[in-house]
C-alpha cells in the first residue's frame, strides 16, 4: 500500500519543479518512479510468499522429522527422510490402520456428492430455468436462502435427528447434508450459465417431437458441460474438505473419513505429529491437484459467491 | 370443487377453471409432469434438510429458561465478545486486504502471475491440514514459531494459545490467512471487469495513482465490496474450523465463538444440546437482517456479482 501513495506524490513533484531541462527531468523522475514501485512490489511479493508458504512449509518440514526430533529447536529437521509417509502408506501405526479404508470413504462421499449435486442442481435448473415452470421463483428463493444460512447452524438439530434415525455412521446422512449445502451454488450457476444456451433450440426439438427428458438429456446437458465441470469441482472439494458433519455424523473407525481420523489424531495426548502432518499432506494432495488442473473452469463460475467454507 | 372455491379466495382475479392450467402455466399434458418429476428431488432436499432441522431448532429452543440460563453462564458472554472481535477484525482486515491486493495482482507480467498461484494455496487447500499446522506452529515450546524467534533473535516467545487475546488473535490471523486469497480473486475479478476506457478518460483527466483509486476504482467497486463483507459476515459466523482447530476453543473454553461452543462444548462436553441451540439462536437477531439484505442484494446484483 505505501509504494502506492509514494508514487502519486512523484510526476507531480516533477512538474512542478520543470526547470532548465523538462524533458530530461522528467525522464529521470519515471525511470526513479519506476525503480521506487519495483522496489515496493519486490518487498510486498517477499512478504506475501512467506507468509502464504510458512504454514505450508510447517507442515512439510514435521513431517519430514523423525518422531523424537519433533521436541526440539531447529528450523529444518535435523535428519530429514520421508519415512513418516512410507508409514502411513503402508499403515504401520495403530492410528494409521484403516487408513486407505477412510480414505475410500473419503472417495465416496466426494464421489456421491458431486454426481448428486450435478443431477438435483442441472434437473432443477432445468425445470425453472428451460421449462418455466410457474413459481420458479420459489425454487430459487429457497436455494438463495439455504446458500445464506451458515452450515454449521444446523449442526445440533441435524445431529440428533440423524441420531433419532440410526442414521449415525452411515455415511449417506453426510452425503445428504453436503448435496442440501452445495445443490444451491448449482442452481445459480447453472441458471447463470443456462441464459447462454438460446431457448429456441429446445422449442424446435419440442416441434420435433423431444420429451422433455430427451431435451434435457441430449441438448441441455451437453451445451451444459463447462458449467457442470464448474459446479462438480466445487462439490468434489466441498465435500472432501469438509469437517464439521463428518466429525459428528461418522465417529466408528470402519465409516470415519481421513478429515474425521485427522481431527481424532489432534485430540489424543499423545499425537506422533510427523504421522499426522505426512497424513494431512496425502490428504490435501487430491483437491490441491483438482484446484489447480480446473482453475479456469472454476474461476468462471467463482464469481458468482465461490467456495463455502 | 375445493379447487374452485380455492381460487376464489386467492386469486379472485384468474379466470376460473384454472387452477390447473394456472399451476401448469405454458406446459402440456406430459410435459407438466416431467417438470413437477424434476423439481421433486430437490423440494424434498429442502424440505427434509432445510425445514425440518431449522424448525427442529427452533422447537428446541422455544423455552424461555434455556435463555435465562445461556444469558448467566459467564463462558456464554465471553463467547459473545469472542464473536464480536472475531466478526469485527476478521471480515474487515481480510477484506481490506483483499482490496489492495487485488490492485497489486494487477500488475502486468509473469512474476505477479506465478506469486498469484502460489498466494491462493491456502485457499486451495483444505482448512484441517494447515489449522493443525498452524496449531503446532504456535505450540509454545516445540512450534516453529518461538523456534525462530529463539534462533534469530534470542527471543523466548509467549506460549501462544495459552492465553486468551493471544489465542484469538492467532485464531483470526489463521482465518485471514486461509481466506484473504479468495475474497482477493473475486475482487481482482470485480477490478478486470472495469472498462480499460475509464482508466483512459481518467488518465485524460489527470486522475493517477491514489486519486484514479479513490474517484474511479473504489466507486465501481463499492457495491460489490458491500455484497463481499456481507457474505463474509456470514460465512465467518458460521466458521466452525479456524477456532476448532488452531485454538480448540482453549485456554479453559475461553476463545470459542458461538458456531463452536454449541457444538463443541454444550452438546458435547455437557451433553445439553439445548443450550447449544440457544447459544446458536442468540445470533439470530444478527443473522437474519444480514440474511434479508444479502438476499435482496444477491437477487438484484447478481450479474455484477
Amino acid at each position: 500500500m505505501s509504494t502506492v501513495t509514494i508514487q502519486t506524490g512523484v510526476p507531480g513533484a516533477a512538474a512542478g519543479r520543470a526547470g532548465t531541462a523538462p524533458m530530461e527531468r522528467m525522464r529521470r523522475s519515471a525511470r526513479r518512479w519506476r525503480y521506487a514501485t519495483n522496489a515496493g512490489a519486490a518487498v510486498i511479493s517477499v512478504f506475501l510468499l512467506l507468509w502464504t508458504l510458512i504454514p505450508i512449509y510447517n507442515m512439510i518440514m514435521v513431517s519430514l522429522e523423525a518422531e523424537g526430533d519433533v521436541f526440539s529447536d531447529h528450523l529444518w529437521p535435523p535428519h530429514a527422510s520421508p519415512d513418516s509417509f512410507r508409514v502411513v502408506v503402508t499403515e504401520g501405526h495403530w492410528y494409521l490402520e484403516a487408513f486407505w479404508h477412510q480414505f475410500g470413504n473419503s472417495v465416496f462421499l466426494a464421489g456421491m456428492v458431486t454426481i448428486l449435486v450435478l443431477l438435483i442442481g442441472s434437473l432443477t435448473s432445468f425445470a425453472v430455468g428451460r421449462m418455466r415452470i410457474r413459481n420458479g421463483w420459489l425454487i430459487t428463493n429457497a436455494a438463495l436462502l439455504t446458500y445464506v444460512i451458515p452450515a454449521s447452524f444446523l449442526a445440533i438439530p441435524f445431529y440428533l435427528i440423524m441420531q433419532h434415525y440410526g442414521l449415525n455412521n452411515n455415511p449417506w446422512s453426510v452425503i445428504a447434508v453436503l448435496v442440501t449445502f452445495a445443490t444451491p451454488y448449482a442452481i445459480f450457476i447453472f441458471q447463470e450459465y443456462g441464459r447462454s444456451i438460446p431457448l429456441e433450440l429446445d422449442e424446435s426439438a419440442r416441434i420435433d417431437g423431444a420429451s422433455p427428458f430427451q431435451i434435457y438429456y441430449k441438448i441441455y446437458l451437453p451445451l451444459m458441460a463447462p458449467a457442470l465441470v464448474a459446479v462438480g469441482t466445487y462439490a468434489l472439494l466441498l465435500a472432501w474438505n469438509e469437517y464439521l458433519y463428518q466429525f459428528l455424523l461418522l465417529s466408528s473407525d470402519r465409516s470415519m473419513t481421513v478429515a474425521v481420523a485427522l481431527g481424532k489424531f489432534l485430540n489424543s495426548d499423545v499425537a506422533p505429529w510427523n504421522y499426522m502432518m505426512a497424513t494431512a499432506i496425502i490428504y490435501a494432495l487430491p483437491p490441491i491437484a483438482t484446484y489447480y488442473i480446473f482453475r479456469r473452469r472454476m474461476s468462471s463460475g467463482l464469481t458468482m459467491g465461490g467456495v463455502k467454507g | 370443487m375445493t379447487t374452485a372455491s380455492a381460487i376464489e379466495l386467492g386469486r379472485p382475479t384468474a379466470p376460473r377453471q384454472s387452477l390447473w392450467r394456472y399451476w401448469r402455466g405454458g406446459l402440456r399434458g406430459s410435459e407438466f409432469t416431467w417438470a413437477i418429476a424434476f423439481v421433486v428431488p430437490y423440494i424434498a432436499v429442502f424440505f427434509a434438510f432445510v425445514v425440518y432441522p431449522v424448525f427442529y431448532g427452533l422447537w428446541m429452543g422455544s423455552n424461555p429458561a434455556l435463555y435465562a440460563e445461556v444469558f448467566s453462564d459467564p463462558i456464554y458472554l465471553n463467547t459473545l465478545v469472542n464473536t464480536a472481535v472475531f466478526l469485527a477484525f476478521g471480515v474487515n482486515v481480510k477484506l481490506f486486504l483483499a482490496l489492495l491486493l487485488s490492485g497489486f495482482f494487477m500488475r502486468p507480467g509473469w512474476w505477479t502471475k506465478t506469486l498469484l498461484l502460489i498466494f491462493v494455496l491456502p485457499w486451495a487447500i483444505p482448512a484441517l491440514p494447515t489449522f493443525i499446522s498452524i496449531h503446532w506452529m504456535l505450540n509454545g515450546e516445540w512450534g516453529l514459531v518461538n523456534n525462530a524467534l529463539y534462533i534469530l533473535f534470542g527471543v523466548d516467545g509467549p506460549s501462544w494459545l495459552n492465553s486468551r487475546w493471544l489465542a484469538l488473535g492467532s485464531a483470526i490471523l489463521s482465518h485471514v490467512w486461509k481466506w484473504t486469497p479468495f475474497w482477493t480473486v473475486i475482487l481482482l475479478a470485480g477490478r478486470m471487469s472495469i472498462p480499460q476506457e475509464i482508466y483512459d478518460a481518467a488518465k485524460v483527466d489527470g486522475a493517477t495513482g491514489m486519486r484514479r483509486f479513490v474517484h474511479v476504482t473504489f466507486p465501481l467497486l463499492a457495491n460489490l465490496y458491500l455484497v463481499l463483507t456481507l457474505l463474509a459476515t456470514i460465512f465467518l459466523l458460521g466458521d466452525f474450523n479456524s477456532v476448532y482447530f488452531v485454538t480448540g476453543g482453549g485456554p479453559a473454553n475461553s476463545t470459542h465463538l458461538l458456531a463452536t461452543l454449541g457444538v463443541v462444548r454444550d452438546m458435547l462436553e455437557l451433553g445439553k444440546p439445548q443450550l447449544g441451540v440457544a447459544a446458536v439462536m442468540s445470533a439470530l437477531p444478527l443473522l437474519i437482517p444480514l440474511v434479508i439484505i444479502l438476499m435482496r442484494k444477491l437477487r438484484t446484483a447478481e450479474v455484477q456479482l
